[in-house]
């Protein structure tokens, strides 16, 4: 390195890209999460500096963020999946109905394999019929939940600590006095870092985003890499349905029908690109904490509920604008094109 | 080979072509881009593929590749063994590797994620060796690109990169696998004189390397020279095959502006 920049002195594009430039969308984006977060503080204070509503949002952030940290995968690919919700609560209901013949373990594996069913379903459509997932998957939104709902009757189940201690002590209890379903967020952020970054899958799913054609000729199989995409979705969306769940002690037939706008917000502020071909899990992680604080933040502050719709409506809209215009900063193109 | 049990034994395998196709047509809705052609490279062979635009080159080196599929009745073999289940994936796993027209690169992806598209290195425990791979692209760039003047780093994504930059890595990527086919669909266009001149020898050094090419370019000039047989396509059929110990450039030049008037090449 060293040589070559005496040989040749007027050189200086040696250097590496920018930690700015490679991670500017993510920074900036959360970023905004941040001042907004912050706006939140100054409104009200006395809620936002007590300890609990942390507390409170560490419990229920991984309940959406959990699915955040999958759909990355999916909006990574080009792709975007809006059956989720129907999905958690289908999976979850195959897990209560099962439940009492084949005991917790098996029913959960069913539940799970429910998810990876209704995944591949999504993926398959969408991927080997070419069919737009935006379309696609507010259909099977519709049949997973209508599916659940003709299963279910309509009713729910109760999920009592005394019925399920193992759930509760899995999915519920405090662990070294730090909430579980946080431990679980760090966990499947861990592993799904490493799923994307360090496996093929993952290299594929960054190139199948970017440009199916050239992943096509270069012997990469598109529809499978999209259709595990859409399954690991559906995998994450019931073990979230799972953990909400026993969280309220009791399955909700309508469960997963406020978590849309939040994850789909989570995933966008935390920096994955509309487009598809590019994203990062950590930018989902981080951004769904900063959505969960201003999610419980607004709640527990009083103000009215309206203001959550109008909070993740600015917080979708403002980050996947920034997000395009920064994308084309560093294309060094400009906006209209010129 | 062991399959292959009438096959006749060494003097001929010699001769068994690493890739052959055989009445292979290719049909996409109304359009016949192939039709019914039959194609082999040998083991050590350059072949030139040459003809108009749209005769259907770049259709018949993605069918040799395994991205198209061909229509019922073609059939591709692989020394001598007949391929059934042929795929971009297979071919690249058997030592086919392409430089595609449009050159297959992902814009908004870091160039070593390009330079190891689809054969990604990894290590002992089945993850990617990125660390690895960002160096191996490092000494790419610098060994076979010439990057130490303007180099880029393998981060930097593909999209900044100038047009024959961009080709450079797709060379490059070609290159690196060690192919025993390697498929060049137009690889000088828009190159500089010097790294026309370095991809016209990197094709002369398959063949001293003892491995084969399929060659395509519209300047005769380029071609000429490196190739020991030609093929001219003609709207998508085969219209002449041709050692270039038979055929004179001169010659070659006539007949191709005959075919580009009537269809034949006598
Ligand atoms: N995927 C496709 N779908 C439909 N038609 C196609 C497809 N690919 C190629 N064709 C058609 O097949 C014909 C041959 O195309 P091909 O790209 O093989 O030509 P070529 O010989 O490589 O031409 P050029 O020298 O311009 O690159 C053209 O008429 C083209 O329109
Ligand atoms: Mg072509």
């Amino acid at each position: 390195m060293a040589e070559t920049s005496t040989s040749k002195p007027a050189d200086n594009r040696v250097s590496p890209p920018s930690l700015l430039r490679r991670h500017g969308s993510q920074l900036g984006i959360i970023g905004v999460g941040i001042a907004l977060w912050l706006s939140f503080v100054a409104a009200a204070p006395a809620v936002f500096t007590n300890g609990n509503i942390y507390l409170a949002f560490m419990q229920s952030t991984p309940q959406f963020g959990l699915i955040a940290l999958a759909l990355t995968f999916v909006v990574i690919t080009g792709e975007i999946d809006l059956s989720f919700p129907s999905v958690m609560a289908l999976g979850t209901a195959i897990f209560c109905l099962t439940v009492e013949r084949v005991g917790v373990p098996v029913a959960m594996i069913l539940g799970l394999l429910t998810g990876a069913v209704c995944g591949a379903i999504n993926g398959l459509l969408v991927a080997k019929l070419n069919i737009p997932s935006l379309v696609i998957t507010i259909g099977t939104w519709f049949l997973y939940r209508g599916l659940e709902l003709v299963l279910m009757n309509g009713s729910g189940v109760p999920l009592t600590a005394q019925d399920y201690p193992g759930l509760h002590a899995v999915f519920r209890e405090p662990l070294w006095g730090i909430p579980i379903q946080t431990l679980w967020m760090i966990l499947a952020c861990i592993g799904l870092w490493l799923l994307l970054n360090r496996t093929r899958f993952g290299a594929h799913v960054f190139l199948v985003g970017d440009n199916p054609t050239s992943a096509r000729l270069m012997g990469i199989n598109t529809v499978s890499v999209k259709m595990r995409a859409f399954m690991l979705v559906g995998v994450c969306s019931v073990f979230a349905g799972m953990m909400t769940s026993i969280y309220g002690y009791y399955f909700w037939p309508t469960m997963g029908d406020g978590f849309l706008l939040l994850t789909i917000a989570a995933v966008f502020l935390g920096g994955t690109s509309v487009f598809g071909g590019t994203g990062s899990v950590v930018g989902s992680f981080v951004a769904a904490f900063i959505i969960g604080a201003i999610n419980a933040g607004i709640v527990s502050a009083g103000i009215n509920a309206f203001y959550t719709q109008l909070a993740f409506g600015t917080v979708i809209v403002v980050s996947v604008v920034l997000q395009t215009i920064i994308d084309r900063r560093i294309r060094r193109q400009s906006i209209t094109g010129r | 080979m062991a399959a292959a049990a009438t096959a006749p034994a060494a003097a001929s395998a010699a001769d068994t072509p690493v890739i052959e196709l055989r009445k292979v047509s290719k049909t996409f809705g109304e359009v016949r881009s192939l039709s019914n052609i039959d194609f082999a490279v040998r083991p050590g062979e350059i072949v030139g593929l040459l003809g108009d635009n749209g005769a259907g080159k770049s259709t018949l080196v993605k069918t040799v590749m395994g991205f198209h599929r061909p229509d019922p009745g073609g059939e591709i073999y692989f020394h001598g063994k007949q391929i059934s289940d042929w795929s971009v994936a297979r071919a690249r796993n058997l030592g086919i590797e392409t430089i595609y027209q449009e050159r297959a690169l992902c814009e908004k992806q870091p160039i070593w994620r390009n330079m190891f598209m689809g054969r990604e290195l990894r290590n002992k425990w089945g993850l990617l060796d990125v660390h690895r791979m960002r160096e191996e692209c490092a000494r790419l760039m610098k060994e076979h690109m010439g990057f130490t003047s303007a180099a880029v780093h393998p981060d930097n994504v593909v999209t900044t990169m100038s047009g024959g930059e961009k080709q450079g890595v797709a060379i490059t990527r070609a290159l690196y696998f060690d192919a025993q086919l390697v498929i060049l669909d137009e690889p000088t266009v828009g190159l500089s004189l010097t790294e026309t001149r370095k991809t016209l020898d990197f094709v002369s050094n398959i063949k001293k390397a003892g491995k084969s090419a399929i060659f395509i370019d519209h300047n005769i000039f380029h071609v000429y020279p490196v190739v020991d047989r030609l093929y001219v396509l003609d709207r998508g059929k085969v219209a002449g095959v041709y050692d270039k110990s038979q055929i004179t450039m001169d010659d070659l030049i006539d007949r191709l502006y005959r075919v580009a008037r009537s269809g034949s090449m006598e």
